[in-house]
């Protein structure tokens, strides 16, 4: 366009509207698209969720929650995440201080408990499968499989991506991009404990009565 | 080493099918060497395939369209053919096994990949111009989701020639798509091609909503935004929505597939309704994705071509976010017969019914904007109208069947066929066609043919008609859907002029490519050299024909709706205070990037490897993937600098003389 165009602005004293200031900067809208991703990340495990609810009682003769689930286990599993959240927060504090040790050291905690957390899941489901409750006994045993699963692959996911940041925090140091990137994996790290606080209600401690 | 593959998965016995191949292939290499012969492809690869604009990814996601949508023509032409003829004792031309392929084949290229990327392509194109900025959110992201589309296309035409389709119809409900009664590769072509594809709409759709909501011109407020940004808004934060609940269902079926889950089996306690409950949660949501983006494009269109404001604003935005919310409340009544009960369809049948309202007000509101208007006849407009009419049809015969009793008669017979038909071309493709004509100058620089688009317009309508309208009375008479074969003689003459109406739809298809073959041959008689076509209200219309990637030098100051119509008044009335001589900065702009056409290679790879059974080349493909990530996360420099020189250029040869 080859006019800036440049009416002047009526009516004094006007607070500028939000809407009207024009593009967000990109820390905004890196957040913002990330968040608008997760929501969906959500609605999938909504789709999952209901589908276990459905399915939940149709055990076709094979094993209950009742039977299969250690309450304990679980609790330890839980502690780790929600634990590993608060380090993951600790992380993010000291990103916003540009301090490189106290982001490794939270980053590597994190991944310590997110790892135990994984560890001890893949712990039950062996153990389970070892019982003979694998996924292809029951619609129920399938819709827990998959529900629990998938949000593990969603914490090995994380584990991943923790890792590939730190090898970057180091290799490029706070670059606007990593900084925007960290931002986002906090976000990715906090939204699967909601997940995980939804799943550990509705499918071990309603299951294990 | 290749899984299931051999050379068995050519189909060397069945004629059609060979010969369908073989055409494929031929026009494919022909491409291909036409490419190479003419050292095309640098400027491919440089400019387009791994382009980042959103002006470019919009193009391509309509080209991509418009050719899957011969495929998907040949197909419906295909059944016309075969139930013109298939009656008694004569058997058609196509075996049972064949013809249930080409009905699901129809059915999810049309929805997946013509209807989707047509409507994600203009949407990709126009919102950022509209709302006066340069690019999208994400426009890396932007163009993985165009690839990764285009991907799933090549899945299903690869299905052509290695294995076979899916015989399960376009929404394969279990348990005739589990693995006990579909055990070939046909359903995991269809799963697979969908699962990759429908990661990059829900990419785009995050891509767009990010976009409107927070990037737009200083001074556009969400109530100054033109109705094709808000349609999109509203249609991408379905995608958002609704897309992922597809996935989850789709990794279920793959899950009892490939790994012997339980979830909709018959036996260890599947439950085959949940399958059907979770496909129309998106299904539904998705017919809305599909008619809101073309809703935008007639009010775009109606305003333009009325030389009028759009009637009711307001009203029009409410209307759409109300259908945007009620989609999500009326899944069931795609299967009142399930058996529910009568409360649980009666809500659901009334709130299907009460979707009618706010259509009914947007087709109010544009019947509104055109009286007392001075209406200008030009290609777009026309499919407009044509729409105008046949929607209302559609839509009556759309509250017929959300009567739970009505449905219950009609379910499954070509009555369904003919409403979803009524509402999907006479809306959808309509509007991508009215938005495809109304574009085209913005994107191209010069406008198409008016008479060859009069006479495809005039061919689709009076072929839709013909087509369609005998299928609902078959409906009535209680034809069930996807016949190949069937006794009822009386059927046989409604069904010779819906074949005879595909053929007319065919006529409207080769004025289309007419149309485009011509306006290109004459295109410096046809230049625009405004880069206001149409006397437009928005603001793509204020820049050149076509836009420079960096769409504004400026962001424009938005003052109000109708922001480049209101430019114009204020440089008619000599208030428009212009800089003179304009003062160009340099403009940061993202590079382009081959990673959307590597990952999408990857995607192919994988896919064609998890459909075949090739475990290794799956793992290759998947880590494929990962490595191109971390190349695309190591690069430093995501955005190159244009210098203000060559901005200032651009506009010395593209001057552009409403804002003058």
């Amino acid at each position: 366009m080859t006019t800036a165009i440049a009416v002047s602005h009526g009516g004094h004293g006007v607070p500028p509207i939000p809407s009207m200031e024009g593009p967000a900067p990109k820390r905004i809208v890196v957040s913002f698209g990330f968040w608008i991703f997760l929501l969906s990340d959500i609605v999938m495990f909504s789709a999952i969720f209901a589908t276990y609810a459905v399915l939940a009682r149709a055990t076709a003769g094979g094993p209950t929650g009742a039977q299969l689930f250690h309450l304990t286990t679980v609790g330890v599993e839980t502690t780790c995440l929600l634990l590993s959240t608060f380090t993951c927060g600790l992380m993010s504090l000291a990103i916003n201080l540009g301090r490189r040790g106290a982001t490794y050291l939270g980053g590597a905690v994190t991944f310590l408990l997110g790892a135990v957390f994984l560890t001890l899941e893949i712990r039950e489901f062996a153990a389970m499968f070892a019982e003979g409750a694998t996924p292809q006994r029951s619609a129920f045993l399938s819709g827990f499989f998959t529900l629990v699963g998938c949000h593990g692959l969603h914490v090995a996911i994380g584990l991943i991506w923790l890792t590939v940041m730190m090898v970057q925090v180091a290799s490029k140091g706070f670059s606007p991009f990593v900084h925007h990137r960290l931002l986002c994996f906090s976000l990715f790290w906090h939204a699967l404990d909601i997940i995980w606080v939804a799943l550990f209600s509705i499918v071990y401690l309603m299951g294990a009565r | 080493m290749l899984g299931k593959l051999s050379w068995s998965a050519v189909p060397i016995n069945e004629p059609i099918d060979m010969i369908a191949s073989c055409l494929m292939i031929l026009a494919i290499v022909g491409i291909l060497i036409g490419i190479t012969v003419k050292g095309h492809w640098p400027y491919l690869w440089r400019e387009w395939l791994t382009s980042v604009d959103h002006k470019r990814i919009g193009v391509m996601y309509c080209l991509l369209a418009m050719v899957m949508l011969l495929r998907g023509f040949t197909d419906a032409i295909m059944m016309r053919a075969q139930q013109a003829f298939a009656v008694g004792g004569a058997q058609g031309y196509l075996p049972a096994e064949h013809y249930d392929q080409v009905f699901s084949a129809h059915g999810t290229i049309m929805i997946f990949f013509v209807a989707m990327p047509f409507i994600v392509g203009l949407m990709n194109f126009a919102v950022p111009l509209q709302l006066g900025v340069r690019d999208v959110a994400f426009p890396t992201l932007n163009s993985i989701s165009l690839w990764l589309a285009a991907s799933g296309a090549l899945l299903v035409n690869i299905s052509l020639v290695i294995g076979n389709f899916a015989r399960t119809g376009w929404f394969a409900y279990p348990p005739l798509s589990e693995l006990r009664f579909s055990p070939d590769v046909g359903v995991d072509y269809y799963l697979w091609a969908l699962q990759i594809s429908g990661v990059g709409t829900l990419l785009g759709g995050v891509n767009l909503v990010t976009t409107i909501l927070k990037l737009r011109a200083p001074g556009m407020s969400y109530m100054r935004m033109p109705m094709f940004c808000w349609t999109a808004l509203a249609s991408n934060l379905l995608i958002v929505a609704a897309f992922p609940v597809l996935t989850a269902a789709f990794a279920m079926l793959l899950l009892d597939r490939y790994l012997g889950f339980h979830f909709f089996t018959v036996g260890h306690g599947g439950n085959m309704m949940m399958y059907v409950n979770l496909f129309w949660v998106w299904g539904h949501p998705e017919v809305y994705i599909l008619i809101l983006p073309p809703f935008g494009v007639f009010s775009e269109v109606t305003a333009t071509f009325s030389g009028k404001p759009l009637f009711g604003y307001r009203s029009m935005v409410a209307a759409t976010l109300a259908i945007c919310v009620l989609s999500f409340m009326v899944w069931l009544h795609h299967f009142f017969t399930m058996g529910a009960g009568a409360n649980v369809n009666a809500v659901f049948g009334i709130v299907s019914m009460v979707i009618a309202v706010p259509t009914g007000v947007k087709i109010f509101n544009w019947l509104f904007t055109m009286y007392g208007g001075r209406v200008r006849f030009a290609v777009p407009i026309l499919w407009t109208i044509g729409f105008m009419i046949t929607f209302a049809i559609g839509g009556a015969t759309g509250v017929l069947l959300a009567i739970p009793p009505v449905d219950f008669i009609v379910h499954d017979t070509v009555f369904l066929i003919a409403h979803f038909h009524n509402v999907i071309i006479a809306g959808v493709l309509f509007g991508a066609f009215a938005g495809y004509n109304y574009w085209f100058p913005k994107a191209f620089g010069f406008t198409l043919d008016e008479g060859w688009g009069k006479a495809a317009f005039w061919c689709w309508l009076i072929g839709f008609y013909l087509a369609f309208m005998p299928l609902y009375w078959l409906g009535l008479e209680g034809m069930p859907r996807r016949m190949q074969h069937y006794q009822e003689v009386g059927w046989q003459p409604w069904l010779m002029v819906a074949g005879a109406g595909a053929v007319v739809i065919l006529a409207g298809i080769a004025c289309q490519i007419i149309q485009l073959a011509v306006s290109i041959r004459t295109r410096d008689r046809r230049r625009d050299t405004t880069g206001d076509p149409w006397n437009g209200r928005t603001l793509e219309w204020a820049t050149p024909s076509p836009p420079p990637m960096w769409n504004f030098a400026e962001l424009p100051q938005v003052e109000g709706e109708d922001a480049f119509w209101q430019m114009k008044q204020l440089a008619r009335d000599g208030k428009l205070r212009a800089a003179v001589p304009p003062a160009y900065r340099a403009i940061e702009m993202p590079k382009n990037s081959p990673t959307g056409f590597i990952t999408a290679f990857f995607a192919v790879v994988t896919g064609f490897a998890l459909i075949w059974h090739i475990w290794w080349m799956a793992g290759l493909g998947l880590l494929g993937a990962f490595a191109t990530t971390l190349v695309f996360a190591w690069r430093d420099v995501a955005e190159a600098e244009i210098p203000a020189e060559v901005v200032a250029q651009f506009y010395e040869a593209h001057p552009v003389e409403t804002l003058r």
